[in-house]
């Protein structure tokens, strides 16, 4: 008898379900619950269950369910993908839109973090958004097991419908090949802003994701953008960055993934990064040249923050504008190493002041202390400005503060 | 017996174990009259003239102290999880053909979980004190053949100080003591650091048997346990398993949401203004508390500022202020970890400090109203503030009440709690168990929002405009339903298994048989 089982259970395993799922030829839906929540929730999974099942056209089946705590679009995700396995039905059970998930995103929005979070890990899900990351990444790549690919695009499906993530920019790390085509017809009708391209080597393959993305759209009615951000993770695609950066309107970031690039070059990953910077420099100036955000990879030791604000500290003085994250913990380092510091905040205040004076007198050149100011030096200081105010770290009428102080 | 509604609103029994019970009053409205209660007069002259009372087992020494059926037997917890003495005490009892001890512990740990089997063998009729896991899993089936009653760290001492309970034999065990039964906390290799909870014990026992596993030479200085209140002293190889004497919460939480509901917390903290130079705090030995306790510590390095004390449970992140200037005194009722147990022999401002003087109802004045910011946890919290620490939401009993309801008398009590926990909802419309009411707690820290007590404008006032998420409780009770939908309550049969009791001896709350 074929038998299918979805899900996650065990000691360490929270908020998930585990779902086996047999079909039986008479007998009704024999049902079999085990849960951590039984007298508060019992009757509710039970009830879910069986109107699943009936949603589905099963009729007969024994089902047994090991929960720890799953809510309700994880127990919906784990029914339908058993179901999916057996009966290979294409009909699928979508959850409610809650009301918090409407929100869009922008093209030039700060991409300091994003959060991955393994898209058959349902636990990491909830909170992901409490923690203030710029984007959160629902994976359906590398992070979720071959066997388990399936039953996560049915589980990130529902999440991007049913979790509120905060406010962050929701992105969905497809997988590659066809496989991430398929992905697409599946997560992006639910409002995803993002799409991340793992391995992207050339700008076919951004072309053809990108049409992809419009033929669903256009089904769909949908018409807000969906951005891309393509990931470099090879030597081909680094020759290539620049090509990758401008193949589509809809791409918003260029970057780069060092596990597998180290890899693709035969060498080790070191801290300093020595082995990698001629890829990152390249990178940088490609996103620059596209106009778009050039964002570096994850730092992969998540209980050294000294070495994470480091590492951050060094990306940002290459042009870097972002990094992934693996940790909620972090998100807060490289939102700070990515801030302004309150020397560049100072230095930027008292260029554009000198500089409007200057102007106000008719002069084209100024002198702070020792150094001339010229245009460019006041593009960068107006840069800094911009992001400080952007971030909340200086009021949007500083300059009015800052003359009332002097 | 019948139950009659309390003021709390709760149905509870008039009479526990054949004992009358007084009802809760509300809060600071019940004043028992009359003298403390006292043990028997006893002379000098029937003690040995070298005052030697070392005693070869803890078997003969029992019965030397007249163990009998129905007699009740105290115990400490400083051994916490290592302790190698209670569990004896009634395979003992159970030898000698005993029936029906009540057994009076300060606390119960799972390597207590034995005594489960002379509960079934009739051996021991009641536990009054905490009852954790397996333990209380029992109590709340109706397994155990008396009621539970269940104290606060400092309703232990008011009980049996005020004569609601009468200790028989007091067995207490000593890292340190000496011949005559002088004993402390600190020295040999079960060190505790302090051994407070014992002092009710002897003072009021008829009889005390002090167990140790390190005789030193008398006198056994800083005593304690005072020898004049002692009547045996037994050897032992081993009164505990050192590793298992530390408590084993005594680590920062590594979860990154709990993290985020400290950093919340240290924060609220700050905005509020409750943390201030020579504020007093007290924060205790969950993983979130000590986080807590590590971002405020970095606030007050930065500040140049300094509590005036801390109340202890210490635990290492509390030794580490001390030492390094943020922290006046520890004043401590149980050291959690090494590192206190260390401070405690080595810093003269670290000072042994029982709950018998800190939290007890019959004291003449009590240290948690002096404390500023006091940091809790809870099970279940509800819409009116009303909390509870003893059951979860399934209605099973898990946990025992510890100083909780004690330190509610703070200035400020602040209670940081997940919104759920897996699919269960801590904030509720109705505890299940009542074990502290609302109007003394004044803030729920969660980490979709802060809720303050409606009760505490000045809280309130102190934080507006101040960038910290605020809500009501509703918000909170009705966020957490959205996101796990509505939980159905726990089914109770009639029979009450274990009575809550408040600070003052009446009783709060009961605890029902879970329906199966």
């Amino acid at each position: 008898m074929k038998q299918a089982i979805t899900g996650n259970a065990g000691p360490k395993v929270r908020s998930d379900i585990e779902v086996t799922l047999e079909l039986t030829e008479a007998g009704g839906i024999e049902l079999n619950l085990r849960s951590k929540v039984k007298t508060m929730y019992g009757k509710a999974i039970e009830e879910q269950c069986r109107t699943l099942l009936a949603y589905f056209g099963i009729e007969n089946a024994r089902v047994t369910v090991n929960d720890s705590g799953a809510l309700p679009f994880v127990i919906a995700a784990r029914i339908e993908a058993a179901v999916k396995a057996l009966t290979g039905t294409s009909k699928s059970f979508i959850p409610e839109m809650i009301s918090e998930n409407t929100y869009h995103s922008v093209r030039d929005r700060y991409r300091f973090s994003r959060l991955y979070l393994p898209g058959n890990n349902p636990g990491m899900f909830l909170n992901a958004g409490l923690h203030s990351p710029d984007g959160v990444i629902l994976d359906l790549e590398d992070s979720v097991a071959p066997d388990r690919k399936d039953e996560a695009r049915i589980l990130v499906r529902n999440a991007l419908r049913a979790v509120d993530f905060y406010g962050a920019e929701r992105m969905v790390r497809i997988n590659q090949g066809q496989r991430g085509l398929d992905d697409l017809d599946v997560v992006i009708p639910h409002n995803v802003h993002l799409v991340l391209i793992p391995k992207c080597e050339d700008a076919d393959t951004v072309r053809t994701i990108d049409k992809r993305i419009r033929e669903i759209k256009q089904r769909e009615g949908q018409t807000e953008t969906v951005f891309l951000m393509p990931i470099i993770e090879s030597a081909l695609g680094v020759e290539n960055s620049r090509d990758i950066a401008t193949a589509s309107e809809s791409v918003v970031a260029l970057a780069i993934g060092l596990e597998d690039y180290t890899a693709d070059l035969g060498v080790q990953r070191t801290k300093e990064g020595k082995e990698s910077l001629y890829a990152r420099n390249r990178l940088v100036v490609a996103a620059k040249a596209a106009g778009i955000q050039p964002i570096d990879s994850v730092f992969s030791d998540v209980g050294d923050m000294e070495g994470l604000l480091e590492n951050v500290l060094s990306s940002k003085a290459l042009g870097f504008e972002g990094m992934g994250c693996i940790h909620p913990r972090q998100i807060a380092v490289i939102r700070q190493g990515f801030s302004p510091s309150p020397e560049e905040m100072d230095k930027a205040k008292k260029i554009v002041i000198a500089w409007r004076d200057a102007q106000a007198k008719g002069l084209g050149v100024v002198a702070l202390g020792t150094k001339m100011i010229d245009p460019p030096v006041v593009a960068r200081a107006e840069k800094t400005i911009t992001l400080a105010v952007r971030l909340g770290m200086l009021p949007e009428n500083w300059m009015e503060e800052e003359t009332v102080k002097n | 017996m019948k139950t009659v509604e309390n003021a709390a609103g709760r149905m509870v029994p008039d009479e526990i174990n054949g004992k009358e019970a007084v009802p809760f009053k509300g809060v600071g409205k019940h004043r028992p009259t009359g003298r403390k209660y006292a043990p028997l007069i006893p002379s000098c002259i029937d003690y040995p003239e070298d005052n030697n009372k070392v005693i070869s087992s803890l078997r003969e020494a029992l019965v030397l102290c007249g163990l009998k059926d129905g007699m009740t037997i105290s115990t400490h917890h400083h051994l916490r999880d290592g302790d190698l003495v209670s569990n004896q005490i009634f395979a003992i009892a159970s030898e000698l053909g005993i029936k029906d001890l009540v057994w009076l512990p300060s606390a119960s740990f799972p390597c207590n979980d034995p005594v489960i089997q002379y509960l079934e063998d009739g051996t021991v009729n009641r536990i009054e004190g905490s009852m954790n896991g397996p333990l209380g899993m029992f109590v709340s089936e109706g397994k155990m053949k008396g009621t539970a009653v269940l104290r606060s760290h400092g309703g232990r001492v008011q009980a049996i100080q005020d004569g609601e309970v009468k200790i028989d034999i007091a067995v207490l065990a000593a890292p340190a003591a000496d011949s005559f039964g002088n004993a402390k906390g600190t020295g040999g290799p079960s060190a505790t650091g302090v051994i407070g909870y014992a002092k009710p014990d002897y003072l009021y026992a008829e009889k005390v048997i002090v167990v140790t596993d390190n005789l030193v030479d008398l006198p056994c200085w800083p005593m304690e346990i005072e020898g004049n209140y002692v009547d045996c002293v037994v050897v032992v190889d081993k009164i505990g398993i050192p590793e298992k004497i530390v408590s084993g919460t005594t680590q920062i939480t590594k979860s990154p949401d709990r993290l985020l509901i400290a950093e919340l917390t240290a924060s609220f903290l700050e905005k509020s203004g409750l943390l201030r130079n020579g504020a007093t705090m007290q924060a205790g030995a969950g993983g979130t508390s000590l986080a807590i306790a590590v971002f405020v510590h970095q606030m007050l390095k930065k500040k140049g500022w300094k509590f005036r004390f801390g109340f202890g449970g210490s635990t290492k992140y509390m030794v580490d202020m001390l030492e390094e200037g943020q922290m006046g005194a520890i004043l401590d009722a149980q050291a959690f970890d090494l590192d206190s147990v260390k401070s405690i022999e080595k810093n003269l401002n670290h000072i042994p400090y029982p709950v018998f003087n800190a939290y007890n109802y019959h004291s003449k004045g009590n240290l948690t109203t002096m404390m500023d910011i006091m940091i809790l946890g809870a099970t279940e919290i509800d819409t009116n503030f009303n909390g509870n620490v003893v059951t979860h939401s399934d209605g099973l009993l898990l946990h025992g009440i510890g100083g909780w309801q004690n330190c509610l008398h703070a200035r400020n009590v602040i209670i940081p709690v997940p919104l759920f926990r897996d699919r269960i909802p801590v904030i509720v419309d109705r505890v299940t168990t009542l074990c502290g009411p609302g109007e003394l707690i004044d803030v729920i820290i969660t980490e979709r929002g802060i809720a303050i007590n409606p009760r505490r404008q000045d809280l309130l006032d102190s934080v507006r405009g101040k960038g910290l998420p605020l809500v009501t409780i509703e918000e909170l009770r009705e966020t957490a339903e959205k996101i796990c939908g509505k939980p159905e309550k726990a089914a109770f049969d009639d029979r009450v298994v274990a009575a809550i009791k408040w600070v003052d001896g009446t009783v709060i709350d009961a605890v029902r048989k879970v329906k199966k």
